[in-house]
């Protein structure tokens, strides 16, 4: 049963950072605006909110800190984004350009302050935001083992933000009009929709998120931040296609995925793997073969949103 | 009216709005020099920013190593650039990259039987065979399943990293330096007297020819889509699926063909890293090869045009070296991939100042009937940001 617990907690330390920053992708190419930049603004807000933790944490109490970081980190992904939201709305530019643009600053610019700042390039962080056990929930049989026990109030906000989304996607104007700016932005803009403030706003969601994810990463993971999120940026944008631009199916693809990635890292706390005697090598590649195995049978049908990458140009319509 | 069309011509707006996007990304450079300037001593920020700028012309050593770091980023840029013109994102050049580097090294450590020259040869083939296969997963996952090309590259990296981390352990480890074995002489990439041209003194630079195979790749590319019925097929995928199918084309076995030549690309350009003979070897880390993801930027700067990748990777590799170069006045080496991160950006809005230009001087030659020449003709990028994350049907 124990193992079962920890395979849980572990679980969720890899799936939420790829939940949260899929589900902002998916505001952005939602709204027609490719965000290949995930990688490098979850690399932004995790820095800025790690330095803040750093400079912070003798200050002021575990739990305020992290969450005042966790606007620190929304914050300044968002500013990074409006980078990338310019070129590809006002200026009609091939968006992966700018994108990438992103992914090349964000870690040079994150080693280079702290080194201009510091001698090292790592940020050291104190992990005092891991809850050993919520109140009560925690002690709920099997249930709290598995949701309420070493966790940290981050897990709660993806699943949060994982309802909110949704919410915001497919019950609201503002969602449906985002959509419409993705699907068809001509038609969109017939009736009244400002396409550029839609997409902007995409782009801006997609830029909170990815901070927040950044910083979502390496909390539970590190304990300092060596201005990488190893590629999490790029597995979301994964996680964003295989869940094919929808919600529920992304939180499905984050966990698979996530769940995977555990059964790789952990398998040798797991009896039966680890006396297989297989090289470490090849249980780290099982994540990436089984999604690929996965997406072989089930992309037949896959549909992006039609408008995704096309800049909007009001005198084309 | 000569200077007219000159000023129209495509040519002259791409290397317009190139320099433009360069100059502005060294100005922000030089702004950012300023601003963290650890002794608040001006001087040093001018230092460190003339160390970028003419860093590499100091010694010929240092014009050796640009060479020398350019070769590898040329071919990934080529990998990307080629994937791109044929409406492919080929995002995943670092694990074909590494693929290659493994074949290379495997061929240079273990198949000492193999005389002289053929050597090297046989090693660069091998890298460029398990480059193609690498890439061809995806091309065949995009093909037949339907599998978005970003995410498939995506997965084929960390797996190929994974794989040769694996394979590096099993096979050519050498436990003393803690990365795979050098290859054998014979496997080491002749210098050809470059070596000795580019000279600091007594000590010579990494120099060898993998340059000149980089730049016969890039102009073997521009030959190929430029002036082959080939490479027009690969490019008329590209931009339109259905009407290539339409007209007879095979349309999966092109992108199959897009994928495997781009991944032979990156495989060689793992293979002219490793067996530079510089005592590089494959370390055993769970870190994608930065040079595939290098790739990105140089076919972007290049504009997907192999010729202009073959100059962006030569200049990219330039500011590395005077990177390297302005350590000396107490600059972390970052502040260049931060300058070439805005000539990039820039670069993309500099598409616009291109259009821009052509349409400013086609209204002045609107009485010519000359027939015009849109900026976004036949050397821009592809659309194919179209393609990045979305299917064609």
């Amino acid at each position: 049963m124990d193992t079962l617990y920890f395979l849980v907690q572990q679980t969720m330390f890899f799936s939420i950072p790829l939940l949260v920053v899929a589900l902002g992708g998916m505001f952005s190419e939602r709204s027609g605006v490719v965000n290949i930049a995930l990688d490098g603004t979850m690399i932004i807000g995790a820095f800025s909110s790690i330095l803040f933790i750093n400079i912070f944490q003798e200050a002021l109490p575990g739990q305020p800190i992290l969450l005042l970081a966790i606007l620190i980190a929304a914050a300044t992904g968002m500013i990074v984004s409006l980078a990338h939201a310019y070129a590809s709305v006002n200026m009609k530019s091939d968006q992966v350009i700018s994108g990438t643009a992103i992914n090349m600053f964000a870690p040079a610019f994150a080693i280079y302050v702290v080194r201009m700042i510091r001698t090292t390039q790592q940020i050291p962080f104190v992990n005092q935001f891991r809850i050993d056990s919520v109140p009560i929930l925690g002690d709920i049989p099997v249930l709290g083992g598995l949701f309420f026990k070493n966790t940290y109030i981050t897990t709660y906000l993806g699943f949060l933000i994982l309802v909110l989304a949704w919410i915001v996607l497919y019950k609201t104007r503002f969602g449906l009009r985002l959509r419409a700016c993705g699907e068809h932005p001509q038609a969109a803009d017939s009736v009244g929709v400002n396409v550029y403030r839609m997409r902007y706003a995409g782009v801006l969601i997609s830029g909170a998120l990815a901070g927040l994810g950044g910083l979502v990463f390496v909390i539970p993971t590190s304990t300092n931040f060596n201005a990488t999120v190893s590629g999490y940026g790029f597995l979301a944008l994964a996680v964003l296609i295989f869940g094919q631009w929808k919600p529920v199916r992304v939180l499905v693809a984050a966990f698979f995925f996530g769940l995977m990635k555990t059964i790789a890292s952990a398998y040798s706390g797991i009896p039966f793997l680890a006396n297989l005697g297989i090289s470490s090598d090849l249980y780290k590649m099982i994540p990436y073969i089984a999604t690929l195995i996965v997406l072989a049978f089930t992309s037949r049908k896959s549909q992006a949103p039609r408008a995704e990458g096309i800049p909007y140009d009001k005198g084309g319509r | 009216m000569k200077k007219r069309s000159f000023l129209q011509t495509e040519g002259f707006g791409s290397f317009a709005s190139s320099v433009m996007a360069i100059l502005a990304g060294l100005l922000v450079g030089l702004i950012v020099l300023l601003l963290s300037n650890p002794s608040q001593n001006p001087s040093q920020a001018f230092g460190g920013f003339g160390a970028i700028l003419l860093g590499a012309f100091t010694d010929a050593k240092n014009l050796g190593q640009v060479f020398y770091f350019a070769a590898p980023i040329i071919m990934t840029g080529l990998s990307v650039g080629f994937a791109n013109r044929t409406g492919l994102f080929n995002i995943g050049a670092a694990g074909q990259f590494i693929m290659g580097a493994y074949a290379a090294v495997y061929v240079g450590v273990q198949w000492k039987f193999l005389p002289g020259a053929t050597h090297w040869i046989v090693a660069l083939i091998a890298a460029a065979l398990a480059g193609a296969l690498w890439g061809s997963i995806p091309g065949l996952l995009k093909a037949f399943c339907n599998v978005n090309e970003v995410i498939a590259c995506i997965m084929t990296n960390y797996i190929g990293m994974h794989l040769v981390n694996f394979l590096v352990s099993e096979t050519v480890f050498d436990s003393l330096r803690n990365q795979s074995h050098r290859p054998t002489g014979s496997a080491v990439l002749p210098k050809a007297g470059l070596d000795q041209i580019f000279r600091a003194g007594n000590s010579p630079s990494s120099v060898n020819i993998g340059i000149f195979i980089a730049i016969l790749a890039g102009i073997a590319i521009w030959i190929i889509l430029s002036r082959t019925r080939f490479g027009y097929e690969l490019k008329a995928c590209g931009y339109n699926r259905e009407a290539s199918r339409y007209a007879g084309i095979n349309e999966k076995r092109c992108i199959v063909y897009s994928m495997a030549i781009a991944g032979a690309l990156s495989g060689i350009g793992g293979a002219l890293l490793y067996l530079s003979g510089a005592g590089k070897g494959i370390e055993v880390l769970d870190v994608l090869a930065a040079e595939g993801f290098n790739g990105i930027p140089v076919a972007l700067l290049g504009l997907s045009n192999p010729i202009g990748i073959i100059f962006s990777g030569i200049f990219v590799a330039y500011l590395n070296v005077g990177g390297f170069n302005m350590q000396l006045f107490n600059f972390a080496p970052q502040a260049i991939e931060i300058i070439i991160a805005v000539i990039i950006y820039f670069s993309a809005l500099a598409l616009i100042f291109r259009s821009f230009l052509a349409r400013l001087t086609r209204k002045n030659l609107a009485h010519d009937a000359v027939p015009d020449v849109p900026a976004e003709a036949p050397d821009a990028p592809p659309d194919d940001s179209k393609n990045t994350n979305g299917e064609g049907n």
